[in-house]
């Protein structure tokens, strides 16, 4: 696990990943706390922190006596979350390597094109 | 929350050493507690005197709102498990467990069975033959098994190898999710132990030094790492508490977070940032305290440092209108 944030923001994360990738559809079941628990080897009450922001976030509901389960729009909320945090995620520190190295955003744009497959704008 | 254990200004005095210096601390209902500390810092002081195993020179402890000594009522309900377990000559693990059995009201035995097939202990070998591991193996056993509502276990793993170790975390785990309960575990091995606990009482010299949720402690600190004028401009203004340097690199280590403007800063300065694992943080606070002022390997940090007597770090919940999270008082 990734020591730079904090564990239940980790444990958070994990579980948006497996609804953004299909893998806990909506309206199904999430796992439990306990179980989140024990399968990372973690205090119960961390994972508890990172359900309960999923909660707040509208990710997650409860239904009492049940358990937690994907709120419906949960896919579409987070996709549109990474979208707008994918700039400063992603495109910024990408920019700033290529500062550091001395590639320009045309280079940077002909890298990504050439990286997805369709042939770049110059030779 | 509520608490289950209350120590007020406990002191324990030896002859010619003070084990605990007028230490005050709750331990919350049904939280795992990580008592970490350098050997001979007071934890197993502490732990004997929590469970009445030995008598405070002065101060108050509570247990369930009760002194715990010789206090059957209190004592049934709490587990200790020690180092080094003692049992009489021609004992087997059986009678071991047989013996815990009739001690602790809420014993489960579907547990203790469990754990010895996880632990492959020869429950018929006397204590006396079973190797180092085994015999860890018996206290951590009994540890959980108790199910008591207080259980302390004071290092009984370091007998265990790290796959043993490993099953005795997960079944911790699995078993407080089931049946919570107040759990203080001492441990120098502070990474293994870091994810499991929700809170921190880090002892140094007899003084309570840190007591702090796990996560607060986590985020304690702070690494930069890369060109050493850009490491200092980056950390100037900032409590040092290490620094390592190769050539023109630096590395220092502060207590404190960066917000985002900050790290955007020093990113674009050409540093790195790490994070730092409780263990190195432990590491390296309880090193400068030993070494009696900051930057313990030589260098000095800008600022003055922590005074090393009776010094306390915390998070965010001070009573200091301007303190910050993560200064040292």
């Amino acid at each position: 696990m990734d020591e730079g944030k904090p564990l239940f923001v980790q444990i958070a994360e994990q579980v948006e990943a497996s609804i953004l990738d299909g893998s806990i559809a909506e309206e199904s079941q999430a796992p439990s706390t306990n179980e989140l628990a024990v399968f990372h080897r973690i205090n119960p009450a961390t994972a508890a922190k990172g359900v309960n922001m999923l909660v707040d976030k509208g990710v997650l509901y409860k239904r009492r006596g049940i358990g937690m389960f994907v709120a419906p729009g949960a896919r579409e909320l987070l996709l549109k979350e990474r979208r707008s945090d994918f700039a400063e995620r992603y495109v910024q520190p990408l920019l700033a390597e290529a500062r550091r190295i001395g590639l320009g955003p045309e280079d940077v744009a002909d890298l990504v094109r050439t990286g997805a497959g369709a042939e770049p704008a110059k030779p | 929350m509520n608490s289950v254990i209350q120590v007020r200004n406990l002191t324990k005095r030896y002859k010619d050493a003070l084990a605990l210096d007028g230490v005050s601390f709750d331990i919350e209902q049904d939280a795992i507690y990580g008592l970490l500390g350098r050997n001979g810092a007071g934890k197993t002081t502490a732990m004997s005197i929590l469970t009445a195993q030995n008598l405070p020179t002065s101060g108050e402890v509570r247990v369930f709102g009760e002194n715990p000594y010789e206090n059957a009522r209190v004592l049934s309900r709490m587990c200790f498990v020690r180092e080094s377990q003692k049992y009489p000559d021609d004992a087997t693990p059986r009678h071991a467990f047989a013996a815990a059995r009739l001690f602790f009201p809420r014993w489960d035995q579907g547990l203790a069975d469990e754990l010895i097939d996880d632990f492959q202990l020869p429950l018929k070998r006397t204590i006396k033959k079973l190797s180092r591991g085994q015999l860890s193996a018996v206290g951590v056993i009994i540890g959980l098994a108790s199910r008591a509502e207080v259980t302390f276990f004071d290092e009984p793993y370091l007998g265990l190898d790290a796959v043993a170790r490993q099953i005795f975390y997960d079944r911790l785990l699995a078993d407080y999710a089931e049946v919570p309960r107040t759990i203080l575990l001492s441990s120098h091995l502070i990474d293994e132990v870091s994810n499991l606990i929700e809170r921190v009482l880090l002892i140094d010299d007899g003084r309570i030094i840190m007591d702090e949720s796990a996560e607060d402690a986590r985020a304690l600190a702070t690494n930069v790492v890369g060109d050493a004028a850009a490491v200092d401009r980056a950390v100037n203004g900032r409590e040092v508490i290490h620094r390592e340097g190769l050539g023109r690199v630096a590395s220092v280590t502060f207590l404190g977070r960066l917000d985002g403007a900050e790290r955007a800063a020093v990113v674009a300065d050409g540093l790195e940032l790490a994070p730092v694992s409780l263990q190195q943080l432990i590491v390296r606070l309880t090193q400068q305290r030993s070494a009696g002022r900051p930057g313990a390997d030589g260098f000095s940090s800008s600022n003055s440092g922590p005074d090393s007597s009776g010094s306390n770090i915390s998070g965010t919940n001070t009573t200091d209108a301007d303190t910050q999270e993560g200064s040292l008082r």
